[in-house]
C-alpha cells in the first residue's frame, strides 16, 4: 500500500501521462480549439472536439508539460482566468450542439499572479463552477494526476467524477497545508495523510464515483491498460447519462453536490 | 498575508484589553486606528458605523453589528442556526478549537443567515464573520449559505450576502472545497428563479469564497479599501518573486478592473441595498405614475 505522500510524488511525476496523452489514446480525430474570445489562449488548458468511437464529444484538459521546456509553455498546468474562460466557452458550445463533455484534471492550482488577479481569477473559477452545475449535457470529470484547489474544481463539476488510483484531489498542496496549519512546510508528509486526498479517501467520503486502477508495472509502462479501462468507463457512463432526460440529469447533478455537508 | 491582517483586526475588536495595565481600565474604551494612528473613543467609533471618524477607515464588523446596521430593528429571524460544524477529516484538535472559539466569540459558525426587512423590504441575508476561523468556509458555512439561497428561492425573496473570508476552511479539506460547488450551484438555481442576488464584499474576501458565491452576484458591492482577491498577496509575491502594486487587490483596484459594480461606504450601505431591492421589485399597477 502506498502512503498518501508517495501518491503525491507519483501524481506529480513529470513523465506521468498528461491530458494530451489520454486525449490521443481514448478519442479519435481530436481538433484543438483555441482562445477565450476575450483576452488570449491559455496553453495550460487544452480543449477541443473529438469522437469517442461514434459519439462526438467536447474535451477540456489541464495540461502540464512533459519536460522543463514544455512546462514553461504550459505554465506548469496552472491556468489563468482566460484558460477557464476558454473552457467555459467550449462547454457552452458543447451544450449548444448537445455534445457530452469530458474533463481531465491535472493542476497544482490556478495561477497566483498579478495578471490573473487583474483579470478576475476568482470570478473565472466561480462562473465555471456555477455554469457547470447547470449545463444540459452529461459531464464526466477525470482526475488524472494532481487535482489541487479551486483550480481543479473549476473544471470539476460533473455527473460522474472519477480518479485514477494514484491521483490526488485536495484543497491545496500538502506543503501549503503544512505551512498554514502546522506552521512547518516540512511536515508535508503528515499533512498529505491527514488531508485525505487519495482516491481511496475521496471514495470513502463519497465525493467521487469510481477509482480507475493503475497497472502494477506503472502507468507509463502499461498505458494502454488504463486508457482502455477509462474509455470503457467514460463510454458506458455517457450512454447511461444520455438516457436521462435533461431535467433528471440536472436534478441528479445538483443533488450530487447538494448533499455534501 | 490575509491571515495576519485578519488577526490584527481581530485584536482590535475582540481583544481591547491587550497590552493594557490594570491601572488604565479606560484604555479598553479606546482603540487605535490602523490607518491614521488616531486614538478613537470606542463608543464614537461604534456610533459611526465602526468607521474611523478621522480618516474613514472601515473597521471590521462582527456579524451581530452588521445585521444591526442592515436589518430593520427586530426583523431579523435566524435560519439554519441548527447547522453545526462537522469534522469530516477527523482532524486533530479541530472540534476542540471550534468549541473554544464558540465560547470566546459567542458565535456558532462563521456565517449567520436569516430573513429580515431592509427599509421595510423583505430579504434573505447571510452575513459572514471573520472572528470565527477567519470567516473560512467549511461544510457548515456552505450548508447555511445554501439553505439561505434555497430559502430565498422558496419564499421568492431577494438575497444579500456579506462576505468576509480567508477562503475555504483548511481543517475540513476537500469537503470545504466542495462547498464552493454546492453554494454556486444553488446560486444557479436562484438565477433561474429570476431572483436578485446582491453580493457585498468586505475586508478581506479571498480564496474559495471569492471563487464561488461572492463573485456571482447580479450586483457586486464592496466596502472602501476592502482586500478582495483569489490568491493571497503573500502567495502571489512568493510565486512571482516581485513586489505587488500598491493598491493591488483593493476594492478600488477591482472596480478599476471591472469586477465590482460599486464601492459603497458603510453609512450608505443599507439605503443602497434597499434601493436596489426596490428597483427589482415589480411595482403594483396602481402605483405606476400616469
Ligand atoms: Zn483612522
Amino acid at each position: 500500500m502506498k502512503t498518501a505522500w508517495e501518491k503525491v510524488q507519483i501524481a506529480r511525476k513529470i513523465d506521468r501521462p498528461k491530458s494530451s496523452d489520454y486525449i490521443n489514446a481514448i478519442f479519435n480525430d481530436f481538433i484543438e480549439l483555441h482562445g477565450d474570445r476575450n483576452y488570449g489562449d491559455d496553453k495550460s488548458i487544452i480543449a477541443g472536439i473529438a469522437y469517442l468511437d461514434e459519439i462526438p464529444v467536447t474535451i477540456i484538459g489541464e495540461q502540464k508539460g512533459k519536460n522543463a521546456k514544455e512546462n514553461i509553455t504550459r505554465n506548469f498546468g496552472m491556468p489563468e482566468p482566460e484558460g477557464y474562460r476558454k473552457a467555459l466557452r467550449l462547454m457552452k458550445q458543447a451544450e449548444k450542439f448537445n455534445r457530452p463533455i469530458i474533463t481531465f484534471i491535472d493542476t497544482p492550482g490556478a495561477f497566483p499572479g498579478i495578471g490573473a488577479e487583474e483579470r478576475g481569477q476568482g470570478e473565472a473559477i466561480a462562473r465555471n463552477i456555477m455554469e457547470m452545475s447547470n449545463l444540459k449535457v452529461p459531464i464526466i470529470c477525470v482526475v488524472i494526476g494532481e487535482g489541487s484547489s479551486g483550480g481543479a474544481l473549476a473544471i470539476g463539476v460533473g455527473d460522474k467524477i472519477v480518479m485514477l488510483e494514484n491521483a490526488i484531489y485536495s484543497i491545496l498542496s500538502p506543503e501549503g497545508f503544512a505551512s498554514i496549519l502546522y506552521k512547518d512546510a516540512s511536515k508535508s508528509k503528515i499533512a498529505a495523510s491527514e488531508m485525505k486526498i487519495t482516491a481511496n479517501d475521496l471514495k470513502k467520503l463519497e465525493l467521487i464515483d469510481e477509482i480507475i486502477k493503475e497497472p502494477k508495472e506503472g502507468i507509463t509502462q502499461k498505458f494502454e491498460e488504463i486508457t482502455s479501462e477509462l474509455k470503457k468507463y467514460i463510454k458506458t457512463n455517457i450512454k447511461d447519462l444520455q438516457k436521462l432526460d435533461t431535467e433528471m440529469l440536472l436534478v441528479k447533478r445538483y443533488e450530487k453536490f447538494r448533499k455534501i455537508y | 498575508m490575509v491571515i495576519d491582517k485578519v488577526k490584527k483586526l481581530n485584536e482590535i475588536e475582540t481583544k481591547p484589553h491587550k497590552n493594557t495595565k490594570a491601572s488604565d481600565m479606560l484604555v479598553g474604551k479606546w482603540v487605535k486606528c490602523d490607518k491614521c494612528k488616531e486614538i478613537i473613543y470606542k463608543e464614537e467609533l461604534h456610533n459611526n458605523y465602526s468607521v474611523c471618524p478621522n480618516c474613514g477607515k472601515h473597521f471590521r464588523l462582527s456579524s451581530r453589528r452588521r445585521i444591526k446596521q442592515i436589518a430593520d430593528e427586530g426583523t431579523f429571524k435566524e435560519i439554519a442556526g441548527d447547522i453545526i460544524t462537522k469534522d469530516p477529516l477527523k482532524f486533530e484538535g479541530y472540534l476542540k478549537k471550534v468549541d473554544i472559539l464558540k465560547e470566546k466569540t459567542k458565535l456558532d459558525e462563521a456565517v449567520k443567515c436569516g430573513t429580515c426587512e431592509i427599509e421595510g423590504q423583505k430579504a434573505v441575508i447571510a452575513v459572514m464573520d471573520g472572528n470565527f476561523l477567519m470567516g473560512s468556509m467549511g461544510s457548515a458555512v456552505g450548508e447555511r449559505i445554501t439553505i439561505a439561497i434555497e430559502t430565498a428561492i422558496q419564499q421568492k425573496l431577494p438575497l444579500v450576502i456579506f462576505s468576509v473570508s480567508g477562503g475555504a476552511r483548511m481543517q475540513e479539506g476537500i469537503v470545504s472545497l466542495m462547498q464552493m460547488a454546492k453554494t454556486s450551484a444553488a446560486i444557479a438555481k436562484l438565477n433561474e428563479a429570476g431572483l436578485l442576488y446582491i453580493s457585498v464584499l468586505t475586508d478581506p474576501t479571498t480564496g474559495g469564497v471569492t471563487a464561488s458565491f461572492a463573485s456571482l452576484g447580479d450586483i457586486i458591492l464592496a466596502e472602501p479599501e476592502a482586500l478582495i482577491g483569489f490568491a493571497g498577496p503573500r502567495v502571489i509575491e512568493q510565486t512571482i518573486n516581485q513586489r505587488l502594486p500598491k493598491d493591488f487587490q483593493k476594492a478600488e483596484f477591482l472596480l478599476e478592473h471591472g469586477f465590482i459594480d460599486k464601492i459603497v461606504e458603510r453609512k450608505d450601505m443599507k439605503h443602497m441595498i434597499s434601493t436596489l431591492i426596490k428597483f427589482h421589485t415589480p411595482t403594483p399597477k396602481s402605483e405606476v405614475k400616469k
